[in-house]
């Protein structure tokens, strides 16, 4: 078989996802966003904008929230990973989970695993976050259903909830 | 038309030197990444021109922010995370704090640089009018060697810039004689986070006995760079605040400013919001010298 110049270009990027460690051969350009969804079959990040505005495709990469739009996948040779998928066993994931179902911050559920992820990022460096603390910490993720106010009830009680236990 | 990866490179080398001699060894041809806020943007729309990106993203020595007595220095990949968190910028440059927590979300703050905000050279970006009031200097780098801009001579003319093909953005310097200064910025936009400011301002000044004895004034999307009011500055100093000294530099802010109609706002709006702003900025600073 003949080497296809697209081919010719693909490197090898390892990283930790999720807790497991992956190598993908992938172009270096490819977005991070796609590599999830189409590499590793992990569709929980979306594609809202493409252009770091809407935060739906929101992954932490070594802790720290990010657009997985914007990052091309080679930046994350080495890095760790967290996307929704790998959540489950975080210690703010049940409170958040149930908050937001009660309090219905998810409606069409787009948006929701940006969210999820950007209120845990907030909530890990602010654990008793005021409500300008959600609002800013949420800015970033766009939310077409709820109106946010649901959001930042379920953010609110889940910060509660968590002392509370 | 969505980009093809396939047709981009992206070459990490890892290091400072080696970096350099990549953009010395084809001039023109590599275009360095951060943390892409602005770059993968045109990128995914089809609309970059570059297909050789260089990563600067894991440089160590573009991440630092070094203390000195007199000078703070920022290394370029500096996010505005960083920015927002560091203890002396925040109590000494808090135009720059400010701005940093304008700008984007908290994921773009996580990834966006403040020398990526220099080399954008958007005459809309919030960090940029700071920089102009403190009076920052950049260290540009080369395999030739490094030379030090004053920023208010970087940028030359819309996204035009003292920047050589060859060169990178090492840090932005500045100078530690500021935290006694009265200091005002004001982003006016659709929404605080994630929208592009229609008028944004940074100032900073002196006063005492009443007298201004120095006034920094700069101000975002009203012309084609990030600009500096020199001549409502001049009128200003030395001068008492009241009313009419007010509605001079009121005047004098229309006339400094070359604002257009755009997709964000009109050139009448941003006209009639930049003289708010350094009106209010001067209510604050009369009041702020009563007080001393």
């Amino acid at each position: 078989m003949n080497p296809s110049p697209e081919a010719a270009a693909k490197c090898e990027v390892s990283f930790t996802i999720n807790g497991q460690p992956r190598r993908v051969l992938v172009h270096p350009m490819e977005r991070l966003l796609d590599v999830l969804r189409n590499e590793l079959a992990l569709t929980g990040a979306k594609e809202g904008c493409g252009e770091g505005e809407c935060g739906s495709c929101s992954v932490l990469l070594d802790g720290l929230l990010v657009n997985s739009c914007l990052v091309p996948v080679a930046q994350v040779s080495g890095a760790n990973l967290l996307t929704i998928e790998g959540i489950s066993g975080h210690v703010l994931m049940k409170p958040l989970q149930e908050a937001f179902l009660e309090c219905g911050g998810a409606q069409c559920g787009i948006c929701t695993p940006g969210m999820i992820l950007a209120a845990v990022h907030l909530l890990e460096r602010k654990p008793q976050p005021a409500l300008t603390d959600i609002q800013e910490g949420l800015a970033g993720n766009l939310c077409r259903c709820t109106g946010y106010m649901q959001i930042f009830e379920a953010v609110t009680k889940a910060a509660g909830q968590r002392v509370s236990r | 038309m969505r980009a093809d990866p396939a047709e981009y490179q992206l070459v990490s080398p890892g290091n400072l030197q080696a970096v350099l001699s990549v953009l010395a060894s084809e001039p023109a041809q590599w275009l360095p990444i951060a943390g892409g806020t602005d770059v993968m943007v045109l990128y995914s729309a089809g609309k970059l021109p570059n297909r050789k990106l260089i990563n600067i993203w894991n440089i160590p020595e573009l991440r630092q922010i070094e203390l000195f007595p007199d000078t703070i220095r920022i290394g370029a990949a500096c996010t505005y995370t960083a920015l927002r968190r560091h203890e002396i910028i925040s109590r000494e440059f808090p135009l720059l704090a400010t701005a940093a927590s304008w700008t984007g979300g908290i994921a773009n703050q996580n990834r966006g640089t403040l020398g990526g905000n220099i080399a954008n050279a958007s005459p809309a970006a919030d960090s940029l009018p700071a920089l102009l009031v403190y009076d920052a200097e950049l260290t540009l780098i080369s395999v030739r060697g490094e030379r030090r801009v004053p920023y208010r001579e970087f940028h030359t003319g819309y996204k035009k810039m003292a920047l050589a093909s060859d060169e990178l953005i090492r840090d932005i310097s500045l100078q530690r004689r500021f935290s006694e200064y009265v200091s005002h910025a004001r982003k006016v936009g659709a929404r605080n986070a994630q929208a592009i400011s229609k008028v944004c301002l940074a100032a900073l000044g002196q006063v005492s006995n009443g007298m201004i004895q120095d006034v920094r004034l700069a101000v975002g999307s009203v012309a084609p760079v990030p600009l500096r009011l020199q001549e409502t500055e001049r009128l200003l100093t030395g001068r008492k605040i009241e009313p009419s000294l007010i509605a001079v530099a009121r005047k004098s802010v229309a006339k400094e400013i070359q604002p257009i109609d755009d997709i964000r706002s009109a050139a009448r709006y941003r006209t009639a919001v930049a003289c708010n702003l350094v009106g209010d900025f001067l209510v604050k600073f009369a009041a702020e010298g009563a007080k001393s």
